[in-house]
């Protein structure tokens, strides 16, 4: 059964933990995922297909990265884990109906 | 096999959108033999593993309309548990387990006959082809190999 949304934080902040074996203290909403946690592509890689499991969604990690590379969106809207998990949340609410 | 240029599968024997079965028959010589190993040649693991990998990107890339590239980035719990020697006809499967945004984990297993060879969880990165050079050499590739 997925998470409920409000759950979003923690559950993201456990994948990223166990998946990347980073303190979990350090892991906060203002964090961001690369620069301030130093998660590489294949560990962020392995987080996706942890959090696609956990929640039953498709992460659209290819759209982000274009938009954020185009320039139309900030960095921080989709890799600051505060961002992260509202983005999560919203997947799954959009899946719910 | 072309085991020199890393031609592991030889021909589809079936395929859908989350299974694809292909046969690859190892050469009798090859360079490769001369080394692993000398007078008990033996296909090394890591080229059983590229097969079963390049099962699984062939499977991406077909289901993809041949419009993706697959590349390996990860093998887990991989498990060597045969010795495969010259001549071997082997059968290699991939099977689609999770298709993510620009990735996708698959099973990869190599049995020869009922004997189970090696098996592996393959994550592989997936992206638009980086040059027109690589897409119309796959694309061959699978016509060669009856994928298209």
């Amino acid at each position: 059964m997925s998470p409920a949304p409000s759950d979003a934080f923690s559950t993201i902040a456990d994948i990223i933990a166990e998946t990347a074996n980073i303190d979990r203290a350090k892991i906060t909403p203002e964090a961001h995922v690369i620069n301030d946690l130093g998660i590489d592509s294949l560990d962020f890689l392995d987080i996706v297909f942890e959090i696609d499991k956990r929640f039953g969604i498709k992460v659209p990690v290819e759209a982000w990265t274009e938009q954020v590379n185009s320039g139309k969106a900030p960095a921080e809207q989709f890799f600051v884990m505060g961002s992260l998990a509202k983005r999560i949340e919203e997947l799954v609410a959009a899946k719910q109906g | 096999m072309r085991l020199e240029y890393f031609e592991m599968v030889d021909r589809v024997l079936e395929h859908g959108p989350e299974r694809l079965v292909a046969r690859a028959r190892v050469p009798e010589a090859s360079p490769v033999f001369e080394g692993h190993f000398p007078g008990f040649p033996l296909l090394p693991g890591v080229l059983m593993i590229e097969t079963m990998a390049q099962a699984a990107g062939w499977l991406i890339v077909a289901r993809s309309g041949f419009a993706r590239m697959a590349l390996l980035a990860k093998v887990g719990e991989a498990k060597l548990r045969g010795m495969v020697k010259p001549g071997a006809e082997l059968t290699v499967t991939a099977e689609l387990r999770h298709d993510g945004s620009g990735y996708a984990v698959l099973h990869g297993s190599l049995a020869e006959g009922e004997a189970r060879a090696a098996e592996a969880e393959l994550t592989l990165k997936t992206l638009p082809f980086p040059a027109a050079e690589l897409e119309t050499a796959v694309r061959a590739r699978a016509r060669a190999i009856g994928l298209a």
